[in-house]
């Protein structure tokens, strides 16, 4: 096979490597270790100069597997930059000469790490193909939209501003959501001093007039398969099924409010005095700006108390843990509808700690106390029903306990979300207090997927894959959640969320038609295949797929879907018969890499440490290291890998079995509050890690040579201790007696 | 009544910068930044409260807002930009027009002192207005003040930094008549308002 592949070796002078590097020797051992057919060095090699040289190659057929020895993987990515060739980086900049003293004494250790560094850039590179196109292509530049309120509404205004079709599938009988409900909204531009006309009025006028945007009311989803560029969803519209192809789809199906009667101490339900956020949005809407009259006897509200936190940043069960959002800033307005018809009205916000987001919350809040709103900050304990509404709270300022009646009370109760079922409980019967909270009932998507019929929850039943570091991304490739399904928000940060879920739908339909991965991987040609006659349909590749981009096809063998998948490599490495493979990264190209070290023997006195480095956070943080200059063993050998999640055991036992001393595996946070790009791929290689020392045991090997960290971007300075520390270690308990 | 805008409003419309007082978002850095913070009853912070909370009585007898020695550090931190220095000083104001102030209160015996002392020559009158201070609060503790402070004075008259001629009237502005008359004005224009509830 590697007969046929035309090899080239560049090795650059610049950065200082030729003074520190013995450039003859790499170049030799590139020629005659590694047997490279085309080796080249060049002073400058990111330089036009160097990067034509080495595109004139390409070009005149000598070269279509290219080994770059200089900088890391992570610079100079424009200059080298080649279509149609395999590719692999030896960093000789950043691992080498970066990390290590410049003296005699560390000269030797110095230029035997760049000397590995090439062999294994040009073992990897003869292991891997060019990636072809996945042959699953094809635009569908239509996108779904499940829920038709006011981020779904917005979202499928945007894409058709952009050129794309949209289609609107409405559960109710009307457009419009939870939005409709409302008298008026939190003014979303300066000056933030008025309740504003509801937008979402302007929206539905503006989707039913349009003929690119279709709508399916008192509908539902009844089944979508397929993968990005290429859904197929079956929409139920009054019991008449619909089908559809469809390039991507936003689920934008809001909330539901908390339900207040589960609070007893409130009396939500006792008084009809008593109202929730949405109740007082119906009365006043009757009032239509007039005198808002009380439910019970239909006298003029003179005193009104909002109590804020209802239900809600409370750890007691079958409370909500988290806080709305948008609570604090609705009841300001609510109480500006009171005090804008009739500024003798009391009316009084109850709130432990106010929270007023956005670029106007804080103009909103100053307006509402101009407009004379008491803000009194207080716990409370009852509300008790009667004629008029007695609430019990304690004065936290002036600490004392009161009582106060109110013609009318207001609940600010909090946002559950519409996310359908729990993937993840349903799968473990797990009876946890806040998955009872969620409308877990009834799948919304009704995807046919592998791992569940909904995209998976990332915490108190919002949909999201990571709020900080990928907002509108979720867990399922081409499906993106947007609005109060993701996380808490109000309008104008609905807004928002939909005109970034619908950019994000786009992307993923030009992705899926030519083939490229999305984020974290963004334009990545390559995608998973597999040995079928190797396979053993022991699923766990279906089942490890973060992203669900597996099926089972009618035999129960795996059925990639290559749109939907992230590149991660999570499936290659759970593969216990390694049959999965990327065309540019496989267990192959990690692989020979490693066992291309050579390996000193035993009474040489040079250990090697294999560290398999995930490229997102742990491989940047040990450039870093190098752009610090801080030093590390020269002993280590650092192989950068697309997750920790894709690194299958088989590399550990082979490592071993070919004399390394000792193995690192770096990856990123996991948990809970994980920072891994391919959400469970570090969990993953941590849970099959920790199998490992049964192995060691019985090779009759010290468990310590084999360790898994968590490294975030940020640990510049731990990274060399964790080398340093691990080279300490195997002078410790001595040198792996499995060396030749 | 408790909690309702109505003592809110009376600040409103009868004390110096009242309307400010409705705008503080009880964050309490002025409480914390008061360099007299730990001695005051309710810092400014709870005062504001209380206000809105419609403790009337409590406010206006209160001892807290004599406590103010005008240093403006709550001013220049307050968050809000509420001038409450002078709402202090507004509030105590409005606690002695209505005769709300505690018997004996120290900071208005001074102040009050003060002012007559200014309003009769429009000039402060240092040596009388030191020596009513010494006997502010009865005629031994005066004597044995002003013992106590007998080197310090010889002291100053020496260098010319006290007449003890001042004792017999002193001097004043040039137009002693005329600032009484405007004195006189502004004293009835006060009286005309109305203590508005």
């Amino acid at each position: 096979m590697a007969a046929t592949k035309k090899l080239g070796a560049y090795i650059c002078k610049g950065c200082g490597i030729s003074d520190r590097l013995d450039i003859k020797q790499l170049v030799s051992t590139a020629t005659r270790d590694c047997k490279m057919n085309v080796v080249k060095e060049h002073d400058f090699l990111c330089n036009s100069e160097g990067v034509s040289m080495i595109q004139a190659d390409i070009d005149a057929g000598e070269v279509d597997h290219i080994m770059i020895a200089g900088c890391s993987k992570r610079a100079k990515t424009d200059a080298f930059n080649f279509d149609n060739v395999a590719m692999s980086r030896a960093n000789l900049r950043e691992g080498v000469i970066w990390v290590r003293p410049d003296n005699d004494d560390a000269q030797e250790t110095t230029q035997e790490m760049a000397d590995d560094y090439i062999r294994m850039a040009c073992a990897e590179v003869k292991f891997m193909t060019v990636p072809a196109s996945s042959g699953e292509q094809g635009r569908t530049p239509h996108v779904l939209v499940v829920g038709g309120g006011f981020t779904g509404l917005k979202a499928a205004i945007e894409v058709n501003k952009a050129g794309y079709e949209a289609t609107i599938v409405e559960k109710s009988e009307a457009l419009g959501g939870t939005a409709a409900q409302l008298y008026k909204s939190i003014p979303g531009k300066s000056p933030f001093v008025d309740p504003k006309e509801p937008e979402v009025i302007e929206l539905i006028k503006q989707v039913e007039s349009n003929s690119k945007i279709n709508v399916h009311l008192n509908a539902s989803m009844d089944n979508i398969s397929g993968a990005p560029g290429r859904f197929n969803a079956d929409i139920n519209a009054d019991g008449n099924i619909v089908s559809g192809i469809f390039g991507s789809i936003i689920q934008a199906t809001g909330f539901t409010p908390y339900d207040a009667s589960q609070l007893p101490e409130f009396a939500y339900g006792k008084s009809p005095d008593i109202v929730d956020q949405l109740g007082l949005e119906a009365l006043a809407k009757v009032a239509n700006g007039g005198a808002i009259k009380r439910p019970s006897d239909g006298k003029e509200v003179k005193n009104v108390v909002f109590v804020q936190c209802v239900g809600q940043r409370s750890e007691k069960e079958g409370h909500l843990s988290y806080c709305s959002g948008h609570c604090c800033l609705t009841s300001v307005k609510q109480a500006m509808y009171f005090k804008d018809n009739n500024p003798e009205v009391d009316a009084m916000v109850l709130y432990t700690d106010l929270r007023m987001p956005g670029a106007g919350g804080e103009d909103f809040y100053r307006s509402g106390q101009n407009k004379g709103i008491i803000f009194t900050k207080g716990q409370v304990s009852e509300v008790v029903p009667g004629t008029n509404v007695t609430v019990k709270f304690q004065d936290l300022i002036l600490n004392e306990s009161v009582e106060l009646e109110a013609d009318l009370v207001v609940l600010a109760t909090g946002m559950v979300a519409n996310s359908g079922v729990n993937v993840e409980t349903c799968a473990s019967e797990d009876d946890d207090a806040e998955a009872v909270i969620t409308n877990k009932e009834q799948s919304v998507l009704n995807l046919d997927y592998r791992q569940g019929r909904d995209m998976p929850q990332l915490v108190n039943g919002f949909t999201d894959s990571h709020f900080i570091c990928f907002p509108y991304e979720t867990r399922r490739t081409g499906i993106y959640s947007a609005g109060p399904v993701r996380r808490p928000m109000d309008m104008i940060q609905a807004t928002e969320d939909a005109t970034g879920a619908a950019l994000k739908a786009i992307q993923a339909i030009e992705n899926a038609a030519i083939g490229r991965a999305a984020h974290p991987r963004s334009g990545d040609l390559s995608f998973p295949s597999f040995r079928k006659e190797g396979c053993t349909q022991c699923k766990r590749c279906t089942v490890e797929c973060p992203f669900g981009a597996i099926n089972e096809d009618e035999q129960r063998y795996p059925l990639f879907n290559e749109a939907r998948c992230r590149r991660c490599g999570t499936c290659m490495g759970a593969c216990p018969v390694r049959v999965i493979s990327f065309e540019n990264y496989s267990v192959e190209t990690i692989g020979q890499a490693l066992k291309s070290v050579d390996m000193p023997d035993e009474f040489d006195e040079k250990p090697r440490i294999l560290l398999l480095a995930c490229e997102n956070d742990a491989y940047p943080a040990l450039d870093m290291a190098g752009m610090t200059r801080q030093e590390y063993s020269a002993f280590v050998r650092i192989m950068p890998v697309r997750c920790l999640g894709s690194v299958n055991t088989i590399w550990v036992s082979d490592a071993l079995n070919n004399g390394y001393d000792g193995i690192i595996l770096m990856g990123c946070q996991k948990g809970e509050n994980y920072q891994c790009h391919f959400v469970k791929g570090s969990e993953m290689a941590h849970y099959r890690m920790s199998k490992i020392g049964d192995t060691l045991q019985q090779l009759n090997l010290e468990i310590e040579r084999v360790q898994t960290y968590e490294i975030a971007i940020t640990d510049i300075h731990k990274v060399p201790k964790i080398i340093n520390d691990m080279a300490a270690t195997i002078e410790e308990i001595g040198m792996n007696p499995f060396k030749f | 009544m408790k909690y309702r805008n109505n003592f809110l409003r009376e600040v409103e419309a009868n004390v110096e910068e009242g309307e400010w007082v409705k705008r503080c978002m009880q964050c309490g850095v002025c409480s914390g930044s008061c360099p007299l913070g730990p001695h005051w009853d309710h810092p400014p912070q709870e005062l504001f409260m209380m206000i809105r909370a419609g403790k009337r009585e409590e406010v206006l007898s209160s001892e807290s807002m004599w406590m103010c020695t005008s240093c403006y550090n709550c001013i220049a931190r307050c968050p809000r930009e509420l001038p409450i220095t002078h709402i202090m000083h507004g509030l105590a104001h409005y606690a002695v027009r209505l005769g709300m102030v505690p018997k004996n209160q120290q900071t208005q015996k001074f102040a009050q002192k003060f002012w007559n002392n200014l309003s009769k020559k429009g000039r402060v009158n240092e040596l009388k207005l030191g020596l009513s201070l010494y006997f502010m609060n009865g005629f031994m503790e005066g004597i044995k003040t002003s013992l106590k402070m007998q080197k310090i004075g010889l002291g100053m008259w020496k260098t010319k930094r006290m007449d003890p001629m001042e004792i017999l009237g002193g001097h004043g502005c040039k137009d002693t008549k005329g600032l009484q008359a405007m004195l006189k004005k502004a004293s009835e224009i006060e009286a005309a308002k109305k203590v508005k509830v």
